[in-house]
């Protein structure tokens, strides 16, 4: 059951960039065909300090992928996709229901379950529930009535953020990033495209601003028009001031409340891993929780949750951090260095890559936690060890992530004598390819390196528990104790 | 082109961060030491005059 204190479609939260495995779990669950419709793919990104433009990229997208790096999509409709595949759910029964205009009132935990308050235009009704979910936000009312930390570092500085559409034709559909530009709208600019011809622009305004007379139309066409020049016509659609922090919650979960995305963790939006790290908490969370329910986990795999959540935000803040640090310096000398790298890098390679305007949201791998299992196949690729998301390749017509099981898959690679494992109830299904099932060699780059066959155990996030040479009975149940924390 | 200006530093944020983290809490004038220090020990390092000359004229800008 979900309680949204709103009714429809969320209009405030703004995220426009999607990463690939944002798209790779709302493909599990049936929706990123429209996702991937409606959004834009953008290659081409452009530098710009001052008045010039330093340098130009193109991201090259790596192949053997069903989903680019990522996709601009405004948060509204990748909300809007979601509940569209609910109520198809909903409609073949799933016992699913979304209450609108119910808004949380009070919580009090008890040891077993949560009694919730809920207040809605008909008046207030309690509800008595197993486990909570509190996804309520940065702001986290829930956070606030549980009288929680949520601690970290507050970045002095302000955003002007706004929505056009372009009327003129012809605009590319590139990501621009201007330091320092000479137009003077802000501090530093950022213009992306998103669906529709609308275009997103950040400007960095500084912290002492005045908001109302900042959000004034004729004050925001000021900058835009500087930006822009005075032939490109536009129309504004929509315009906010935001601030931000880097900070989270000690503990995401408290017992039967479990804090998931900015409720229990925040970043700064540059890299795009606000709202791409929520999709990778529910999808964490998400089997844990159903083997708990079910019976067939101990409750204690949810402190998993915690610790591999924990672990990524943490990644999440140190990245966000770091790109907020080289946009806008903290010191003197900081920016110096920074303002040398940009000046390097117009005519040397070297300097790019230390150029940071948002690193793209990756998935942080599991490296050593409590669920990740012993790496056992000798040359086997990095990006495949235990704890890392398993990557996408073509399989036959289609592509692999879309051949593992919901559940846990044992995967083979041309390797020999294996079969379905069942340890303690659970099922681990076999799945057997062979690496001529993709001739373009893009999975046995990914899955097998230097080896020549290979084992993998796999997570119902599709994460991979552990790996092997060869199939090995006794190691693969241990590895799926340990997966479920029954170890 | 004996020195390299393709990219060579593997974990070019970690780095970075790394940088800028020495510089904190440090006035302006101990700011320009503590690089004047690292000048001097990378440049020891590369040791090669060619190398360092040629280093020398691009940070001057006549690249």
């Amino acid at each position: 059951m979900l309680l949204d204190d709103h009714e429809g479609i969320g209009q405030g939260s703004r995220a426009i960039c999607f990463a690939k495995r944002s798209l790779e779990i709302a493909n599990r669950y049936g929706c990123a065909g429209p996702m991937l419709d409606k959004g834009v793919v953008w290659n081409v990104g452009k530098v710009f300090h001052e008045d010039r433009q330093i340098y130009e990229f193109n991201l090259l997208p790596e192949e053997g992928h069903r989903f680019p790096a990522f996709i601009n999509l405004a948060q509204p409709y990748f909300e809007k996709f979601l509940v569209e595949r609910v109520r198809e759910a909903q409609a073949q029964g799933a016992p699913i229901e979304l209450r609108g205009k119910n808004r949380l009132e009070g919580i009090e935990v008890k040891e077993d379950h949560t009694v919730l308050t809920v207040a809605t235009p008909e008046g207030n009704y309690d509800i008595l529930a197993d486990w909570l979910i509190a996804a309520d936000g940065a702001g986290s009312p829930m956070r606030g009535m549980m009288g929680l930390d949520f601690e970290g570092r507050v970045f002095q500085d302000s955003f002007l953020i706004a929505d056009i559409r372009m009327l003129s034709e012809n605009f590319p559909t590139e990501r621009w990033f201007w330091f320092e530009p000479s137009h003077k709208a802000g501090a530093s600019t950022l213009l992306h495209k998103q669906p529709d011809d609308i275009w997103r622009v950040d400007f960095q305004i500084g912290w002492d601003v005045d908001r109302a007379e900042e959000l004034k139309e004729v004050n925001v066409r000021k900058r835009l028009d500087a930006m822009l020049g005075p032939d490109v016509e536009y129309e504004i659609v929509w315009t906010s001031i935001y601030t931000f922090q880097c900070r989270r919650m000690k503990q995401f979960r408290h017992g039967r409340v479990i804090f998931v995305g900015d409720s229990a963790h925040q970043v700064s939006p540059f890299g795009a891993r606000g709202a791409n790290s929520g999709m990778q908490d529910v999808d964490n969370l998400g089997w844990k929780l159903g083997m708990v329910i079910r019976g067939e986990a101990p409750d204690k795999l949810l402190d998993s949750y915690d610790e591999e959540r924990a672990a990524a935000a943490d990644e999440n803040i140190l990245n966000s951090t770091r790109a907020t640090d080289f946009i806008t310096p903290k010191s003197r000398i900081s920016h110096v260095f920074r303002n040398a790298v940009l000046a390097l890098s117009e005519t040397h390679a070297f300097a790019r890559p230390l150029v940071n305007s948002g690193r793209l949201s990756v998935p942080c791998i599991y490296d050593g936690l409590s669920l990740t299992g012993e790496d056992a196949l000798t040359g086997g690729p990095e990006q495949t060890r235990p704890g890392s998301p398993c990557p996408d390749a073509p399989l036959g017509d289609g592509f692999l992530l879309s051949a593992l099981d919901h559940g846990f898959t044992l995967l083979t690679v041309d390797a020999n004598d294996a079969a379905d494992v069942s340890e303690g109830g659970i099922v681990a299904r076999h799945l057997s390819i062979e690496k001529g099932d993709d001739p373009s060699g893009a999975l046995a780059r990914r899955y097998l390196g230097e080896a020549t066959s290979a084992v993998y155990l796999i997570r119902p996030d599709q994460h991979v528990i552990a790996r092997w040479d060869t199939y090995d009975e006794i190691a693969i149940r241990a590895a799926l104790r340990c997966a479920c924390a029954k170890e | 082109m004996p020195l390299n200006t393709k990219s060579n530093i593997a974990g070019a944020d970690e780095f970075y961060a790394e940088l800028i983290k020495w510089h904190d809490g440090l006035s302006d004038e101990e700011s320009a030491a503590f690089n004047a220090r690292l000048i001097l020990l990378l440049a020891n390092h590369i040791g090669d005059r060619t190398v360092l000359s040629e280093a020398l004229q691009i940070a001057g800008g006549s690249d």
